[in-house]
């Protein structure tokens, strides 16, 4: 169908053929009841007064539609975009030393980024985010499947390269987690958003340690269920093949379950952190230092032993966390309550 | 010289978008300036100030500023000019969401933020619906979802706009604003030139023929009293 076709046709059969543009009349506040008449006659018959409200020109609400059905078509078909790879070219250090780096990341990959408070490793994100091609602080260059990335695609803003979460994230929409799955799912054009919608909140209860309804409203979330919320959204329904995580607070997430979601969706996830237990969770980690990349560690298998104890200790600061919180007062021996922690995995009770 | 509009709801971010903008563009040794067109008074002239950026003040008192900004932009420009600016950015608060200071062949920016709500950009008018690049901002304190909601709702209102995520307070995507300002036409005089989209003879969003009463239909050069 070519884009003149489309003003000769009546609204219903163009609703037919795209569904989507019924919300052209409703977002723009025309009302399109008038369904068997031709778009084009639907836009003659417009009242002048009610076009100049809007802020609309008569002759321009065909181009408009055209432009809207060309735009929601992309979103359709543009589905995930695809990439094999992101390289990481190295830049300076703050103080103009060559960071000598190259980092191939693919999906699926998880990379945590350490270092000292100002050390750098928001500036590593941000610089992933835009798409750096020499012109942030750090002097570094990122490349798509190994090239300059396409300029029309990538740095135009069509296509968003990155899905981002961090700590002062909240949700500020006043509705309900099934109204609120339900927006993004159909601004993301899903077919079936009531599969999609079921299927990622029962993925967040999963994550969150405890559980919440379809109706609970996402701002009365806790910090832990909101985080959950979050994540498994962004795994199942953001387009983005790349996942930023920005200082992401220990708050009733299970972090690992988390990462695993993100791996399955293949999806390329940096994680700034201080927190050793969630750095050790990357299969390999940037160490920065002065603005630099001054590192890159793989996770050995002694470490991911160590995590695996480390892990038994943190949840058993959980567990002194629950009882002061609920009231009790602590008169154990501290040896016998990190016993279990100290000793060998798989052997209890031995001395 | 280039020359930008730069128009949105107040306190959306369109000056600290612009200052994070400058402060990249001074360094890459671009002499720019600002139009700062307001109603009462305005802070941000001394925002600029500070960051060494030489600002004119336009206050349009009892007039809708975007009405104030047409009747001045042409003398604004030879400003630009005679000062041997590369850019001259104008930022105006179009207060009655009906205005716009959007001119045919000058790059027009719209400013609009993520906290606004996702059903903000279907009642922003011709200054979101005749943008060529919508900025979003303040997407650093909602989720993802919320983000990605915002700009879909952005792209169905004006399908044809570049719309990109900006971050006011750090500058963060602020790099592909610039790109798209360094490709933007160039402005010599304006007289001849139209606007975008005609301005109604109003001030505030009664003159519009609002009847609704309530905070969420009062847009525009609103007073109101201390009842403490
Ligand atoms: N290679 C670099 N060259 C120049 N400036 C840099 C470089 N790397 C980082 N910076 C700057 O250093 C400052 C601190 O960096 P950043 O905020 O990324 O630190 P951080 O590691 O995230 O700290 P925190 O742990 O406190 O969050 C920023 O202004 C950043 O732009
Ligand atoms: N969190 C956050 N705050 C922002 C952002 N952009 C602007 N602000 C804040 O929003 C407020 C209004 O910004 P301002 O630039 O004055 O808006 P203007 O009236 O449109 O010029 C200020 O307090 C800014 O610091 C952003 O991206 N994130
Ligand atoms: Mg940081
Ligand atoms: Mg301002
Ligand atoms: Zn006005
Ligand atoms: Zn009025």
């Amino acid at each position: 169908m070519t884009d003149r076709d489309l003003l000769h046709i009546p609204i219903a059969l163009l609703l037919i053929r795209h569904p989507y543009a019924k919300d052209f009349f409703t977002i723009l506040g025309l009302p399109s009841t008038a369904r068997q008449v031709t778009v084009e006659a639907f836009f003659a018959s417009l009242d002048q007064d009610h076009i100049d409200n809007l802020g609309l020109i008569r002759e321009e609400l065909g181009l408009r539609l055209e432009a809207f059905i060309a735009q929601m078509e992309k979103l359709k078909s543009g589905k995930a975009p695809t990439l094999q790879s992101i390289t990481l070219c190295g830049g300076r250090d703050k103080d103009g030393r060559l960071e000598n780096i190259r980092l191939e990341l693919r999906p699926g990959d998880v990379v945590s980024v350490v270092g000292p408070t100002g050390s750098g490793k928001s500036r590593l994100l941000a610089d992933v985010e835009c798409l750096a091609q020499g012109d942030t602080p750090s002097g570094r260059h990122l490349l798509i499947d190994g090239q300059a990335p396409d300029e029309s695609l990538w740095l135009g803003g069509e296509q968003r390269l990155v899905a981002q979460l961090s700590q002062n994230m909240n949700f500020v929409m006043d509705v309900s987690v099934r109204e609120f799955l339900t927006l993004h799912a159909d601004s993301r054009l899903v077919t079936d958003s009531e599969a999609a919608v079921a299927q990622i909140f029962s993925t967040a209860v999963l994550l969150a340690g405890e559980p919440f309804t379809l109706d609970t409203p996402v701002t009365a979330l806790s910090g832990g269920q909101s985080r959950a919320l979050m994540i498994a959204d962004v795994a199942c329904l953001s387009a983005s093949p790349i996942v930023l995580i920005d200082e992401i607070e220990n708050a009733g997430v299970d972090r690992r379950k988390a990462l695993d979601l993100l791996v399955k969706q293949e999806k390329i996830v940096l994680l700034a952190t201080h927190d050793p237990l969630l750095a050790l969770l990357g299969q390999r980690r940037l160490v920065i230092r002065n603005g630099g990349i001054a590192d890159i560690i793989a996770t050995s298998d002694v470490e991911r032993t160590l995590l695996h104890k480390l892990n038994s200790f943190d949840r058993k600061f959980s567990e002194l966390r629950d009882r002061v919180r609920h009231g009790q007062r602590l008169n154990f021996d501290l040896d016998e309550f990190l016993a279990e922690c100290i000793r060998p995995a798989g052997h209890p009770g031995e001395d | 010289m280039k020359l930008v509009t730069v128009a949105g709801p107040p306190s959306s971010g369109k000056t600290s978008v612009i200052l994070r903008l400058a402060e990249e563009l001074l360094k890459d040794g671009l002499s720019l300036g600002v139009i700062k067109f307001d109603c009462l008074s305005s802070e941000d002239e001394h925002r600029y100030a500070k960051a060494a950026i030489p600002v004119k003040l336009g206050l349009a008192g009892g007039l809708c500023p975007d009405h104030f900004f047409v009747a001045n932009i042409e003398e604004g420009v030879q400003w630009g000019r005679r000062s041997g600016f590369d850019l001259l950015i104008c930022e105006s608060a179009g207060l009655c969401n009906r205005c716009s200071p959007h001119i045919r062949e000058v790059l027009a920016v719209c400013v609009v933020d993520n906290l606004s709500g996702v059903h903000t950009p279907a009642k922003i008018g011709p200054m979101l619906k005749t943008a060529d690049v919508v900025v979003i901002t303040k997407g650093d304190v909602v989720s993802q979802a919320e983000r990605e909601v915002f700009a879909f709702r952005v792209k169905q209102v004006n399908p044809r706009a570049a719309v990109m995520p900006v971050n006011g307070l750090t500058g963060q995507g602020s790099l592909m604003l610039q790109r798209q300002l360094r490709n933007a036409p160039d402005t010599q005089a304006l007289e001849g030139v139209r606007l975008r989209f005609s301005m109604p003879a109003a001030l505030c969003s009664y003159c519009l023929g609002e009847t609704r009463i309530g905070p969420d239909c009062q847009i525009g050069n609103i007073k109101t009293m201390d009842f403490s």
